[in-house]
């Protein structure tokens, strides 16, 4: 038990390391530009509508103070930690008064929702088809498998979906192709309402499963392909174990291990696809509210944004990384 | 060198499938040089025409020839694959060789580093670079800030080599014939690394090639430079699929996915022929 307190502590500090370049990539990278970037999102945020002046002068104060453009570069570095920590990015700009951590709020569950399935079903299709081809590695229909899925691979998540949406917009038109549920219908836990979710999630959860399913395959099966060759495996083999007790616990449960630290590492690229679905698909999440944010110049809430997903995907990462021991026994000793 | 080349053209199919692919797309993008228009001419022939002779890919709304916008598109996005990979395999080599080697602590900080950017969302990082550049975003920038985030996933796999390196005897030999460390890194372990770095690039020009595509169908890159992705943008833009404009996105799609499944195919292909138990699996079969 002791060990695996050090092993949590341990990850614990990547967590903190891991949001705290994280966050300074981003105060880099907002504080390197040579734009005043206070008057710039003035500008695009006031270009649509009539504003009032009074409004505008609220704008800059609270942009001067988000971007904590007053005082040296030390104290405009302590103030930007200081929101990241409390989460408070201030009003949003294109839907003024509104606070951006409730627009946030909103859209969180959209896009989590959205990554749980998607990521689910990818880890676990892949992993089984991936090891069932490894395992079987002369079954012609698993290899027909492999090349499909090894084919969606490489292509953009753009793509995908822009595919997706063709095929299911225009040429069959079954299911719905924009929104996260029907728009006039109450939201709750009513059954209606629920399968609404479910339909429109659908096809974003498909684009999202076509592509990333190709690296789970891969990486199962070579793993699995090595791991039939080891001794033991061949020794079960020839003392009659069941072929599919083999596969289960002396195949499957080895190759495992990897690919839990997989989970954990493509969590960062799962997000970024999942921005992009969410805007092919009109889907009401984080990347949506972000492309949308860009577009309105809208800077307390893009920051806010990408503040709220480095911490998210940490977080997850994090929590990945406590569940680990729990199948590999290893962990904790070492 | 050329013939292990002839021996994986000859009996891997997955690279001579790649090697094709790719040639096509290079001499699309060499044909560039001999294209009669300007990238950024518009109205230069008559808008919205289909296939056809002798505009072969169909004219744009805005009055530009699908064929050799394409040429220049994906010049310019392949070129732009490289860069990022070229900056990012320096990066990589360094920090992988060196915490392979030193071990210790030294190890144990280059990959907390490591691992940080592996989790990193890259995309709001990214869209946040181009939401305060604005105007002044270049493609030159935009790769520059691709390659620093890029590098870690592989420098992960140069150091696993890198330790093993650092065990064997060679590598004490070096050391007791006074060998400096960076002479021992540069001289003596990198050209067990090369392969691996040459399969990791296909990866990473993919990887950048389709951030790039992705962030500029958002509008979120210089979209004034053709590439595979300002061209969709800006099909999107005139709302070419609605129009029945299907030629001005269906080609730079079917190019660029010719791109990825060629660079992919080399990719797998190189990493089972570095890979001595594969190769050795095959044999079997």
């Amino acid at each position: 038990m002791k060990s695996y307190a050090a092993y949590l502590l341990r990850r614990f500090g990547q967590f903190v390391l891991v949001m705290f370049i994280g966050m300074n990539v981003a105060f880099v990278v907002t504080h390197a530009t040579p734009i005043d970037p206070v008057e710039q999102s003035i500008a695009a945020a006031t270009s649509f509508g009539s504003t009032s002046p009074e409004a505008i002068a609220m704008m800059r104060e609270s942009l001067r103070e988000l971007y904590g453009l007053q005082g040296g570069i030390w104290e405009q570095y302590v103030g930007f930690w200081k929101r990241v920590v409390v989460l408070d990015f201030g009003p949003s700009l294109s839907a003024f008064p509104t606070p951006v951590s409730t627009l946030i709020w909103r859209a969180l569950p959209w896009t989590v929702g959205l990554l749980l399935v998607s990521t689910a079903i990818t880890w676990v299709l892949g992993n089984l088809l991936g090891g069932l081809a490894g395992y079987l590695h002369n079954n012609r229909t698993l290899n027909v498998t492999g090349l499909l899925v090894m084919g969606f691979h490489p292509i953009p998540y753009y793509i995908v979906a822009l595919l997706l949406l063709i095929v299911f917009g225009y040429v069959w038109p079954v299911l719905p192709i924009t929104g996260g549920a029907q728009m006039n219908m109450a939201r709750g836990w009513n059954f209606d309402f629920v399968v609404s979710v479910v339909k429109h999630s659908v096809l974003p959860v498909l684009s999202l499963v076509m592509v990333g399913l190709g690296g789970w395959f891969m990486g199962m099966r070579s793993l699995v392909s090595n791991i039939v060759s080891e001794d033991y495996v061949v020794y079960a083999e020839l003392g009659g174990v069941a072929k599919s007790r083999i596969l289960r616990s002396y195949v499957m449960r080895n190759a495992l291990v990897p690919q839990v630290t997989g989970l954990a590492m493509s969590l960062g690229g799962i997000f970024n696809g999942a921005i992009i679905t969410e805007q092919v698909f009109g889907y009401p999440g984080i990347g949506a509210l972000m492309i949308d944010a860009v577009h309105a110049g809208d800077y307390s809430l893009v920051l806010g944004l990408t503040s709220v997903s480095i911490v998210a995907v940490s977080a997850a990462v994090l929590l990945i990384d406590m569940l680990y021991p729990l199948l590999d026994p290893r962990v904790k000793l070492a | 060198m050329l013939k292990i080349l002839r021996d994986l053209l000859r009996h891997n199919r997955g690279f001579a499938g790649g090697v094709f692919l790719l040639g096509f797309v290079l001499s699309i993008a060499a044909l560039s040089f001999v294209s009669p228009y300007n990238p950024l001419d518009s109205y230069v022939v008559p808008p919205d025409m289909p296939p056809g002779w002798p505009h072969v890919l169909g004219t744009t709304s805005r009055g530009q020839d699908v064929f050799w916008m394409l040429t220049f598109a994906i010049r310019n996005t392949l070129a732009f694959g490289l860069l990022v990979a070229l900056i990012s395999r320096v990066l990589s080599l360094v920090i992988g060789l060196v915490a392979g080697y030193a071990g210790g602590w030294v190890d144990r900080l280059l990959m907390s580093i490591n691992d940080t950017f592996i989790v990193i969302p890259l995309f709001p990082i990214l869209v946040l670079f181009y939401f305060v550049m604005r105007d002044k975003m270049s493609w030159v920038a935009l790769a520059g800030v691709m390659a620093c985030l890029g590098w870690a996933y592989d420098a992960r796999l140069i150091r696993s080599v890198a330790m093993s390196l650092r065990t064997r005897e060679f590598t004490e030999t070096s050391i007791f014939s006074g060998m400096s460390v960076p002479q021992i890194l540069v001289k003596e372990h990198l050209p067990y690394v090369l392969p691996i770095v040459f399969s990791t690039t296909m990866n990473n020009i993919n990887w950048s090639i389709g951030l790039e595509v992705t962030l500029s169908v958002l509008g979120f890159t210089d979209i004034n430079t053709p590439t595979i992705g300002s061209m969709i943008y800006w099909a999107n833009q005139h709302t070419a699929m609605v129009a029945g404009v299907w030629w001005w996105i269906a080609f730079p799609v079917a190019l660029v996915i010719m791109t990825f499944l060629g660079l992919f195919l080399l990719a797998v292909s190189m990493n089972e022929f570095i890979d001595p138990r594969s190769r050795l699996g095959r044999g079997k079969e």
